[in-house]
C-alpha cells in the first residue's frame, strides 16, 4: 500500500517498491498496447460506421480507465478524489452529448425532418 | 471549519487540511486535466457526430503510411508513459541520475511522437488537404482533422517543454519530486487523449 505524505515542500505518494515501478506497471502497459492493437484489427472488419465507432469508443474508455487508475495513480488516492472528479466529468460529457445530435440534420439539410 | 481540522505550522498561516490528502499543486493539475478532458471530449463528440452524419466523409488513411505511422506513434506515446512512471518513482527515491535518464527518455519519445505527427500532417498536406478543402469529400474533414490532432500535438509539445523545465529545476534542487509527479500526471493525460484520437479520427476513416 502506498502511504500519503503531505508537507509544505513536497507531497508525494510514497512508493511501496524501491525503483521497480516499470515491472509493476508492465501488465498495464501491455494491456494498453493490446487494446490499441485490437482497435486497429477491428477497424478493418466490416462493421457499419456507427457500430465500429461504439466498439472503438468502448475499447478507448477501457484503455483510458486503466491509464487514469494506474498510470495516474487515481486508484491509490482517496476515494473522495475519484468521486469528486470522475462522475462530474462523465455527467458534463453526457450533457454535451445531448446537443451534438443536432448535427444529424446534415443528413436531410432541414430541421425536424419526418 | 472546526479547530481540529486546522493545522498550524510555526508562525505560518493557519491551513485547512486537504480533504483529498494531496497538495494543492496536484489538485490543480487534476482540475486542469478534467477541464482539458471536457474540451477534448467536446471536440471528439462533435467529430463523431459529423463523421457518422456525413455521407461523403473522406477515408484517406491507407495502412501504409498513415495507419502504420499511427501504430508507431501509439507505441511511442504509451512507452513514454512508462518511462514517465520510472522518472516519478526515481524522483521520489531522490535518485537524480535515474530521474534524468527516465525524464530524457520521455522527452525523446515525446519529441519523436511530435516528429512523426508532423510527418503525417505533411503527407496529408502534400495530398491537397487543407483546413477548408480536400480533394475527396466533405470540406469539414480538414478542419476537424487539423484542429483535433493539432490541439493534441500542442499538448505534446507543451509537455516536452514542461518536462525539460521540470527536469532542470529538479536536478538543480529548485523543484521537488512533487513537481515531477504533477508533470507526470499531465503527460499521462496526453497519452490518454491519444487513445481517443486514434479510433475517432484515424480508424473511422481508413481506406479499404
Amino acid at each position: 500500500m502506498a502511504e500519503k505524505i503531505v508537507t509544505d515542500k513536497a507531497s508525494v505518494t510514497a512508493p511501496s517498491t524501491s525503483g521497480n515501478v516499470i515491472a509493476k506497471y508492465l501488465p498495464v502497459y501491455f494491456a494498453l498496447l493490446a487494446i490499441a492493437g485490437l482497435e486497429i484489427f477491428l477497424a478493418y472488419r466490416n462493421f457499419s460506421i456507427l457500430t465500429l465507432m461504439v466498439i472503438l469508443l468502448v475499447l478507448a474508455i477501457c484503455g483510458a480507465a486503466l491509464a487514469v487508475m494506474y498510470f495516474m495513480h487515481l486508484a491509490q488516492e482517496r476515494p473522495s478524489l475519484f468521486l469528486s472528479l470522475i462522475p462530474a466529468t462523465i455527467f458534463v460529457l453526457f450533457m454535451m452529448n445531448a446537443i451534438w445530435t443536432d448535427s444529424f440534420r446534415l443528413l436531410h439539410m432541414k430541421p425536424f425532418a419526418h | 471549519m472546526s479547530e481540529s481540522q486546522v493545522a498550524v505550522h510555526g508562525h505560518g498561516a493557519m491551513m485547512e487540511a486537504s480533504p483529498y490528502a494531496i497538495p494543492s499543486r496536484k489538485l490543480t493539475m487534476w482540475l486542469f486535466i478534467i477541464s482539458d478532458a471536457v474540451t477534448f471530449g467536446a471536440c471528439l463528440m462533435a467529430y463523431g457526430y459529423l463523421r457518422t452524419a456525413s455521407t461523403d466523409w473522406p477515408t484517406p488513411f491507407k495502412f501504409y503510411p498513415s495507419i502504420l505511422n499511427v501504430i508507431i506513434m501509439t507505441f511511442v506515446l504509451i512507452t513514454s508513459s512508462l518511462t514517465m512512471l520510472g522518472a516519478v518513482d526515481a524522483a521520489k527515491l531522490g535518485d537524480k541520475a535515474k530521474t534524468t535518464r527516465f525524464m530524457w527518455s520521455t522527452i525523446f519519445l515525446g519529441a519523436l511522437f511530435a516528429g512523426l505527427h508532423l510527418r503525417e500532417w505533411l503527407g496529408l498536406i502534400g495530398e491537397g488537404v487543407r483546413p477548408f478543402h480536400n480533394p475527396w469529400g466533405s470540406p469539414l474533414f480538414g478542419a476537424t482533422f487539423f484542429s483535433i490532432t493539432g490541439l493534441h500535438l500542442l499538448h505534446v509539445v507543451s509537455g516536452v517543454i514542461a518536462l525539460f523545465v521540470i527536469w532542470r529545476g529538479y536536478t538543480r534542487g529548485t523543484l521537488t519530486a512533487g513537481h515531477v509527479e504533477t508533470t507526470g500526471l499531465y503527460w499521462h493525460f496526453v497519452d490518454l487523449v491519444w487513445m481517443f484520437v486514434v479510433p475517432m479520427v484515424y480508424l473511422l476513416s481508413i481506406q479499404r
